[in-house]
């Protein structure tokens, strides 16, 4: 394979898959939240009703 | 069903990755003048693909959810939006790499890449607007024609190349009458294209998820305060 400009394409391709795995791991602690959010709210129900 | 699915598109993905991956690095010829920086197209254009296809889901969705004010469409805008200007960044990052090397510059004021620039900065704005309204069926009004608007931008950035000769090269794929490109070499890029979109459709589905965890909330806040 031709290597010129070869550290130029790596960090192309860091760069791609760095930006979607930021996103991935964005996703996930967005999801955690949203659970924890989820059952406070479910039990701050379950309190108010009994 | 939609966890299964998640699960097959992310396997799907992985093993094409990992096969065009090899191509692009082991099988591929060398290209005359570029060095090794043109492989760079094998990511820079199925991601520029994949977020103009998610951009015009987003606009039907959106159209969808204006004619039926079913929620579900809006969720559907709002997850498909998201994974798009992802991959409109990652567009633009490779682009300005293999511009450094092949233009000497990183970024220029040209056509496309300005078109481009200013999509991703419309569809970033949809998405600061969605964190600025509480109210679930505003948000999802005013959103949704914002979405629709931005598309018109979406147009320009694919037309940008036929209508104004600047500087980023004009059409190259055979699909658009350009033969710039060797079939041999095109192909590998289709592939791509393909484990791209199935990366993306996992984080859709993985976005759609938490989009209806959030009208769950929204649903039970309401109840909260009418106890």
């Amino acid at each position: 394979m031709d290597t010129r400009n070869f550290m130029f394409m790596f960090w192309g391709f860091a760069g791609a898959w760095v930006i979607v795995l930021l996103y991935v791991i964005s996703i996930a602690a967005r999801e955690s939240r949203l659970r924890k959010e989820l059952d406070r709210v479910r039990k701050m129900i379950e309190n108010r009703e009994n | 069903m939609r966890e299964k699915l998640i699960y097959l598109f992310s396997a799907v993905a992985m093993a094409l990755l990992v096969w065009d991956l090899y191509r692009v690095f082991m099988v591929l010829p060398d290209e005359a003048n570029q060095g090794a920086i043109y492989r760079i197209i094998y990511f820079h254009v199925p991601a520029a693909i994949t977020s103009m296809v998610g951009f015009f889901v987003a606009m039907v969705a959106s159209a969808l959810y204006l004619i039926s004010k079913n929620l579900r469409f809006d969720s559907v805008a709002a997850a498909v939006t998201e994974v798009s200007v992802v991959f409109a960044a990652v567009n633009l990052v490779t682009g300005s790499i293999w511009g450094r090397i092949i233009w000497g510059i990183w970024w220029t004021w040209d056509a496309r890449l300005t078109s481009m620039l200013v999509c991703w900065l419309l569809y970033a704005g949809y998405l600061m607007l969605r964190r600025a309204i509480d109210e679930p069926t505003q948000r999802a009004r005013l959103s949704a024609v914002l979405s629709i608007f931005a598309f018109v931008d979406v147009i320009i950035v694919w037309k940008s190349i036929e209508w104004w000769r600047t500087q980023h090269p004009g059409p190259v794929l055979s699909i658009r009458n350009g033969g710039g490109m060797a079939p041999g070499m095109e192909s590998p890029l289709w592939w791509n294209l393909l484990a791209l979109a199935l990366v993306a459709a996992s984080l859709v589905l993985l976005r759609m998820r938490q989009e209806g965890i959030r009208r769950e909330l929204d649903a039970l806040r309401r109840h909260a305060h009418a106890l």
